[in-house]
């Protein structure tokens, strides 16, 4: 069975999310032949970038940093080489895996958008993914991202640009998520993927400097799912185009539970951190649920609407 | 005393107080000694060292209490700086440590400058498990050696500089190449990658590669395996995570001694 996720015909339904593991061809190669269905690039701009101090990624342990992992922050500052470097790490993963490879760029308004996505088109990216969403890039992400306008200008201007699938990746650091959703939806957007991380800081108490080197950062990991779960649901409910559900994922359950809101596939970050292995395994665990319980893939999607 | 510190993932900053500093040379390389030790470190783990304020930095754990660096930039500068009694943030311990040795096997350690750092505590294993050790001990000038008595606790030390003001005037590369590897069980690399590079070199042309780790060096971010920042090509393994410590066979054909990234993912060759 092949797995399409607007317009991008997927290995299996678990993705790479950006910004994870997507800096060179050869990692991003690595996590398909881990069994990733498909990866996104690290967000790539206009010009190199070499990103904010660290620490830029931190685990959240409760217990005062002691116990369980509960989630991650990072703040790594759009580290990236520019299009014209980084179109020979595309060309690598696209030559030495067998998945799509999604590049995600940004930019501070559509002009750059639409340079980096015509920079980037030689290499043969499968589709874009919008980064309108960053929460800690000034100028760039999610501050231009939790202006509707914005989204759907910059939206428009790619998908007249280039001839591959254009997804846009939404903030949940926004009063109504839906709004943006539709105003990408409005700009001719192919889905949205939701979410990006939730803005929050960590604290030293030792010494009261805030940990990341950006002071603040995006929340990741376990503790945010449920806000991705809220997304995913009023953006399924809102749009027509799908939806693609990323946010704390880190085991098959997450996976069914992201679908039953509304995803039509998944994407997976923070969660490398476990195993390296994690796509196969929430892939195979997940399809062993729909067996056991006799669910067809497609029906899981969305389920939770029609339970009321 | 340092105090046991069993709480630790990594992934969160433990605050560790410097309780003595040791000046292993002139020339701005320093061991930091910290009240907290990693009671589970294994030689060839890495630390990540938070200069408050300044930047984050990789630093191979010299002790299980302890850190020794060089001055090469603001963050090295920045912890220079720093006196008995300040504090800094430590994740640790992380990467991939060195397969130690068994009993009554022969190991050769080779070590170029700052390299020394995570060899250091691997020799001092090494001979408590009661394997036979010989190091190639290399560095600039004598003002530059480390660990020169440290590592002659555990076994016959070669030294080498390049200037010829210590030991053997040249590289560590003269020595181990007139060395008979046929006998040797297990080889160690540590130090700068042209080093390692020329050390790989001739370890190929003596069919003893397969004896070999090497230990790496890449710019990093998150430290914990997940940004992809270190990752090297054509593998794509990481270099916190999946290293520092490589078998020499990973790095065949791989980007090891040609080029590495910078912080912004761009390739600078060597």
């Amino acid at each position: 069975m092949v797995y399409i996720a607007a317009g991008v015909p997927l290995k299996n339904p678990t993705i790479l999310a950006a910004g994870i593991l997507g800096t060179t061809g050869a990692s991003m190669t690595r996590v398909i032949q881990n069994g990733a269905g498909a990866v996104v690039t690290k967000s790539i701009g206009p010009v190199p970038v070499y990103g904010h101090a660290n620490p830029s990624m931190i685990t959240l342990n409760a217990d005062g940093g002691k116990g369980q992992t509960f989630g991650y922050l990072n703040a790594m500052g759009l580290p990236n080489p520019s299009y014209g470097e980084f179109t020979q790490e595309i060309e690598f993963a696209k030559k030495n895996g067998d998945a799509p490879v999604i590049a995600s760029i940004f930019g501070g308004d559509s002009k750059d958008f639409v340079a980096v996505a015509e920079g980037l088109m030689p290499s043969k990216p499968d589709a874009f993914e919008l980064n309108l969403s960053c929460p800690h890039a000034k100028g760039y992400g999610a501050d231009i991202g939790s202006q509707p306008c914005h989204v759907e200008e910059i939206t428009a201007a790619v998908k007249n640009a280039v001839d591959v699938p254009v997804w846009v990746k939404l903030t949940p650091n926004v009063a109504n998520i839906k709004d943006i959703g539709l105003a990408a939806q409005a700009g001719g957007a192919d889905a949205v993927v939701a979410i990006n991380t939730v803005r929050g800081m960590v604290i030293d108490i030792h010494s009261g400097w805030p940990v990341l080197g950006n002071r603040a950062g995006g929340m990741s990991g376990p503790a945010v799912k449920p806000v991705a779960v809220k997304c995913v649901y009023d953006l399924y409910e809102a749009l027509e185009i799908p939806v693609i559900g990323v946010g704390g994922i880190s085991c098959y359950e997450d996976m069914i539970e992201m679908m039953m809101a509304g995803a039509s596939a998944v994407q997976i970050g923070s969660a490398v951190y476990e195993s390296d292995r994690i796509f196969e395994n929430i892939w195979a665990g997940a399809q062993q649920f729909m067996k056991e319980n006799g669910y067809a893939f497609d029906e899981l999607i969305g389920m939770a609407h029609r339970r009321k | 005393m340092a105090e046991n510190c069993q709480c630790f993932s990594g992934g969160f900053p433990m605050n560790a107080k410097i309780i003595e500093i040791i000046d292993e040379t002139n020339t701005g390389k320093r061991t930091l000694l910290f009240d907290r030790e990693f009671e589970n470190m294994n030689p060839g783990n890495f630390c990540m060292v938070w200069i408050r304020g300044v930047d984050e930095i990789p630093l191979g754990c010299a002790y299980k209490n302890g850190v020794t660096f060089q001055t090469v930039g603001p963050a090295t500068n920045a912890l220079f700086d720093l006196k008995v009694g300040d504090s800094v943030g430590l994740r640790g311990p992380l990467g991939n440590p060195f397969t130690l040795p068994e009993k009554g096997e022969k190991v050769l350690i080779i070590s170029g400058g700052i390299g020394a750092a995570p060899l250091a505590p691997l020799a001092e294993k090494s001979k408590e498990i009661g394997a036979d050790v010989t190091i190639i001990l290399g560095a600039r000038s004598e003002a530059d050696l480390i660990f020169e008595q440290r590592f002659g606790k555990t076994g016959e030390v070669l030294l080498t500089t390049d200037d010829g003001t210590k030991g053997r005037k040249g590289f560590v590369t003269d020595i181990l190449a007139e060395l008979d590897l046929t006998k040797i069980d297990k080889i160690y690399v540590c130090g700068p990658e042209m080093m390692m590079k020329f050390v790989m070199k001739i370890l190929i042309e003596k069919d003893a590669l397969e004896k070999a780790e090497f230990s790496m060096e890449r710019y990093f971010k998150c430290g914990i395996g997940v940004c992809g920042a270190c990752c090297i090509d054509t593998l794509g393994v990481r270099v916190c995570k999946d290293g520092p410590v490589f078998k020499a066979e990973t790095l065949i054909d791989s980007e090891f001694g040609k080029y590495h990234r910078d912080a912004s993912g761009k390739r600078i060759s060597y």
